[in-house]
């Protein structure tokens, strides 16, 4: 049995009066996704901002509901047997939510109960105690930083040991103590068994965790495969130089620009050619120009390049 | 340490309680103070000019009402103002992904509502109780129409919050509807001094049946009978509590 699995799931955001008036459609956000998560694996969904990443997790946590198609948890609808998926799952909000009246320990006896959890405090302090949070339990959470609360969505989403843990983009904003601190731990309860669903944007980390992936562009998966197949079936090697002029849009689109560095994938030598030759003749002046292997942000943007509507590379 | 550890809905009903108990002041004092305040002025005004069901003084009868009012007041405070700080600082999200039911959402916010309601009104009669002493002909009639009444207004509430996006809307419903309501249901006289056409538009409101009955509860007298209030706040509180659970099982305006 899978630990997730989406069936033809699609999400249809009804128009505003504004749009209806202008004779507009509803937003499509996800669009007929179909894939499932086996038990123990530690999976990546990766996606720009607007593919719809936050919208299937909020279907699967019951936040909102699909259009069309239907999610299960270990087995559970999460429409039709919402209690039972709900506790196998533990969801990290993207959101810096909190309750301002409480403190962390009452915060996760109150969380524990809704789960019809009661003595949990081996488990509240085992919590504390991995995410950094020991000295903090008798602390109002209108106290802590935000890299402290942060730490305290993540021990609220395990206070009742699910054994589906996701994580929608937990390291956004935070320090780089807290990232290992984080990793560690749940690196550790997916060793133990746990199901790991993680969205993110630092690509790095994906790589370096997920044992599969899949990319969302515009509500639809355009890839899901093995970590190690995607980066395989990529550009194994990257050309990357240093300029102050700007790139003809040709290359621009499948560039991985950062400041000044700009980073384009090539496949061999003789690609590595015509992409110097296509830049001498656009007049762009390169310097510091090496090669290097590819990683999972090169293949994420090549994906999202090559998955672009014709109207937008014409533009 | 906090050992006392409920589970389940009572774990939402015990969260919303220790909710307004951690700011007790603002949510319990407050109210009390001012429901002494408004005896005070009014008793002081009308005190020896106002006589009510025959020998009972002013502030005696105006005691019952202060009482109710402040319940009515603060049971609809408690849910709506969860549900709307919970919506738009979105902490909601914790109660929203746990396996609770709506009917077990619907016994916490509507519990805690009647917590709160009956903690400010006995907090409101012990105090008022040193400016005069009410009889208490019928104490079941007293403690069934606080009950019901709390009961209705934190439904109210909840409905309201689950309406509400927005603070300034919470308030149209609090200021326009919830106030004049109250007001105007007899709180600060008998219907029987009005004029036969606002006698009539008095009884259109519900809120009379509660202050109404509750009074009876006290003096053995009302202007009408508490079984009539009883069976009018009654299936008030069943139709308003149908329309809350359907919100609380659709969704509506919290799950997309």
């Amino acid at each position: 049995m899978s630990a997730i699995s989406f069936q033809s799931v699609s999400k249809t955001y009804p128009p505003s009066r504004q749009q209806r008036a202008q004779g507009k459609p509803g937003l499509r956000a996800v669009d007929q996704v179909d894939f499932a998560i086996e038990e123990g694996e530690f999976f990546g969904l990766l996606g720009p901002n607007g593919a719809g990443k936050t919208t299937l997790i909020s279907m699967l946590a019951g936040l909102a509901r699909p259009t069309t198609g239907s999610i299960a948890v270990h087995g559970f609808d999460v429409q039709r047997d919402y209690a039972q998926a709900r506790r196998h799952l533990g969801i990290v909000p993207q959101e810096l939510v909190f309750d301002p009246f409480f403190n962390v320990r009452e915060s996760l006896r109150i969380q524990s109960g809704y789960f019809g959890i009661r003595n949990n405090d081996a488990w509240i302090d085992e919590l504390l105690q991995n995410l950094g949070l020991a000295d903090k339990a008798t602390a109002n959470l209108r106290q802590l930083s935000g890299g402290m609360k942060r730490r305290v969505l993540v021990a609220q989403a395990l206070v009742h040991k699910p054994q589906v843990i996701v994580l929608d983009e937990p390291t956004a904003g935070v320090d780089v103590e807290l990232r290992q601190t984080l990793w560690q731990f749940v690196a550790r309860l997916n060793r133990e068994g746990s199901t790991v669903l993680l969205t993110t944007h630092y690509l790095e980390e994906a790589e370096a965790l997920c044992h599969r992936i899949a990319m969302l562009k515009q509500g639809r998966v355009i890839a899901l495969d093995r970590t190690s197949e995607l980066l395989r079936a990529a550009a194994s090697n990257v050309l990357r130089f240093k300029t102050d002029a700007d790139l003809p849009w040709a290359i621009a689109q499948h560039a991985r620009i950062t400041g000044r560095i700009v980073q384009l994938p090539a496949q061999n030598a003789h690609e590595v050619e015509q992409l110097l030759v296509a830049l001498r003749e656009a007049g762009v002046a390169v310097e510091d120009v090496e090669m290097r292997k590819a990683d999972l942000e090169d293949v994420f943007i090549d994906l999202m390049a090559g998955e672009q509507t014709p109207l937008e590379v014409a533009r | 340490m906090m050992k006392f550890q409920p589970t389940g809905w009572h774990a939402l009903l015990y969260k919303e309680t220790l909710r307004f108990w951690k700011v007790g002041f603002q949510t319990v004092g407050a109210p009390v103070l001012t429901a002494v305040l408004y005896l005070m002025v009014f008793g002081h005004v009308l005190e020896g000019h106002v006589k009510v069901y025959g020998s009972i003084s002013y502030t005696a009868f105006l005691i019952p009402g202060l009482v109710m009012m402040s319940m009515l007041q603060n049971a609809f405070a408690n849910s709506s103002s969860s549900i709307i700080q919970s919506k738009i600082m979105g902490s909601l999200v914790f109660v929203l992904i746990t396996p609770l039911s709506h009917w077990g959402w619907f016994f916490a916010y509507v519990g805690s509502s009647v917590i709160r309601g009956l903690a400010v009104g006995l907090g409101v009669f012990v105090v008022t109780l040193f400016f005069a002493v009410p009889d208490f002909v019928a104490p079941l009639w007293i403690l069934a129409f606080a009950f019901l009444g709390a009961a209705i207004l934190g439904t109210l509430g909840l409905i309201a919050g689950l309406w509400a996006e927005k603070f300034d809307q919470m308030a149209v419903f609090q200021n326009f509807l919830i106030m004049p309501m109250t007001f105007l249901s007899g709180v600060f006289y008998s219907i029987g001094s009005l004029p036969p056409f606002w006698q009539g538009v008095s009884h259109l409101n519900p809120f009379f049946y509660m202050i109404d009955g509750f009074r009876h509860g006290f003096f053995g007298v009302s202007d009408v009978s508490p079984w009539v209030s009883l069976a009018i706040v009654g299936s008030a509180w069943l139709v308003v509590s149908a329309i809350a659970v359907n919100l609380l099982r659709i969704g509506y305006k919290i799950r997309g």
